[in-house]
C-alpha cells in the first residue's frame, strides 16, 4: 500500500543523513525548475521506500530506501538543495 | 529563504512513559520524559520505532500534543489504526513505566510559535488536531494575544479529541474562536456545520486575506487538499497555507 503524505513525513530519515531541518530546505526541480521547501512536497511511502516528488509537476526529486544499515539515495530529480546555513 | 537551523543527525533515544490517558474511543495521549530531548516547536512530530523479538522493525510518524513549555515531558496523542502495524500497541499495549524508542524532534515546516504573530487559522480533520492543539497550547502557555480560530472537523461528538480542554480555553480568552463541524453524526440539537469541510466554510470561518494569516492545515491527505485549495482559492497566498497529511485513517 502506498501512502500519500508531505515532505514532514519523510523528514526523519533525512535528517539521519543530514544535519539540517530537512523540512525548510528548498530543492529545486530538474523538470520544471520550481523551489518548494522539501516540507512542502508531495511523499509516497511504501514498503520499498520514500518517493520525495516535485508538488508543481509530479517528478520524482528524490527516492530514498533504506536496507541492511544503509541508506541509498537517488537524487538525480533535483537540480540544486538549497540549505540557508546558519550565519 | 529561510535560515535552516544545523541541527546534528538525528538519532533514536528511549523515552520513559509516565503517563497515558484515553481521549476518544480510539485515540490514547502518551506521555513520556525524555532525558536527552534537544526541546521542540509547536506542530513538529516525532518518528517512533518498534523492534519485534526478532528484529523486524516498524517506524511512524506521531505528532506531538504537548507545548514547548512541557518539556522534557513530551505527549504524543495517537489514534488506533485497527490494520495498524505501531498503533495498535501504543494505545493497547503500552503500560506506564515502560519505554519507548523514537526521534525527534522533526520538522521546522510546519511550526507556529508565538512570536511569529498572526492572525492564526487551524483547520484540523479528525486527529489532525494534534499537532494544532500543541500550538493552541503553546499559545495558552506563552501568553499570547494573537487572534486565532480553529475549524475542527470530526466526524461525530464523541470523536472529538480534547474537547474539554478546548472548551476552557474558548471560555478563558475572547481571542480564541473555535468552530466544529460534525460530518456523520451530530446531537440533538446540534446548530453547527455538518457536512465536509469545504470553500463557502472557510470563507466564513476564515480570516480574510487582507490580514495576512498564518495558516496550519492538518488531516488525512484528501482533506488537507481540499482545505488548502479553497484557502488559496479564497485568495489567501499559497505559501502561507502550511499543510501536514497523515496516511489513510478514514474520512474526517
Amino acid at each position: 500500500m502506498e501512502n500519500k503524505l508531505d515532505g514532514n513525513a519523510a523528514a526523519g530519515t533525512l535528517q539521519a543523513i543530514f544535519p539540517f531541518d530537512m523540512t525548510r530546505v528548498q530543492a529545486t526541480c530538474t523538470h520544471c525548475g520550481t523551489a518548494n521547501p522539501l516540507g512542502a512536497t508531495a511523499t509516497y511511502m511504501h514498503g520499498m521506500g520514500t518517493v520525495v516528488r516535485c508538488p508543481t509537476c509530479d517528478n520524482a526529486l528524490i527516492r530514498l530506501a533504506q536496507m541492511k544499515g544503509r541508506y541509498l539515495l537517488d537524487m538525480r530529480g533535483m537540480r540544486v538543495l538549497q540549505i540557508g546555513a546558519e550565519a | 529563504m529561510e535560515r535552516t537551523t544545523l541541527l546534528g543527525r538525528l538519532s533514536w533515544q528511549l523515552g520513559e512513559v509516565v503517563a497515558a490517558q484515553a481521549e476518544t474511543a480510539r485515540t490514547k495521549s502518551i506521555t513520556l520524559t525524555l532525558p536527552t530531548w534537544r526541546g521542540h516547536r509547536a506542530g513538529q512530530h516525532v518518528d517512533v520505532r518498534l523492534t519485534a523479538p526478532d528484529g523486524y522493525q516498524a517506524e511512524r510518524s506521531y505528532s506531538i500534543a504537548s507545548p514547548p513549555e512541557e518539556q522534557p515531558r513530551v505527549t504524543l496523542t495517537v489514534e488506533r489504526l485497527d490494520d495498524g502495524e505501531v498503533s495498535p500497541y501504543l494505545t493497547d499495549e503500552l503500560r506506564v513505566g515502560d519505554h519507548l524508542e523514537l526521534r525527534g524532534p522533526i520538522g521546522g515546516h510546519f511550526v507556529w510559535e508565538a512570536l511569529m504573530g498572526g492572525p492564526l487559522l487551524l483547520v484540523a480533520g479528525g486527529s489532525g488536531i494534534v499537532p494544532l492543539m500543541a500550538m493552541l497550547r503553546h499559545r495558552a502557555a506563552a501568553g499570547s494575544t494573537v487572534p486565532t480560530r480553529l475549524l475542527y472537523s470530526a466526524r461525530s461528538d464523541a470523536e472529538i479529541i480534547y474537547r474539554d480542554e478546548l472548551d476552557r480555553l474558548v471560555g478563558s480568552t475572547t481571542l480564541l474562536e473555535v468552530v466544529h463541524t460534525l460530518t456523520r453524526a451530530q446531537p440533538p440539537g446540534w446548530t453547527g456545520y455538518h457536512r465536509r469541510i469545504d470553500t463557502d466554510m472557510l470563507r466564513e470561518v476564515a480570516w480574510p486575506p487582507e490580514r495576512h494569516p498564518r495558516m496550519y492545515v492538518c488531516g488525512p491527505t484528501p482533506f488537507v487538499e481540499t482545505a488548502a485549495a479553497s484557502l488559496v482559492a479564497l485568495g489567501h497566498e499559497p505559501g502561507r497555507v502550511k499543510t501536514e497529511r497523515f496516511g489513510p485513517t478514514g474520512e474526517a
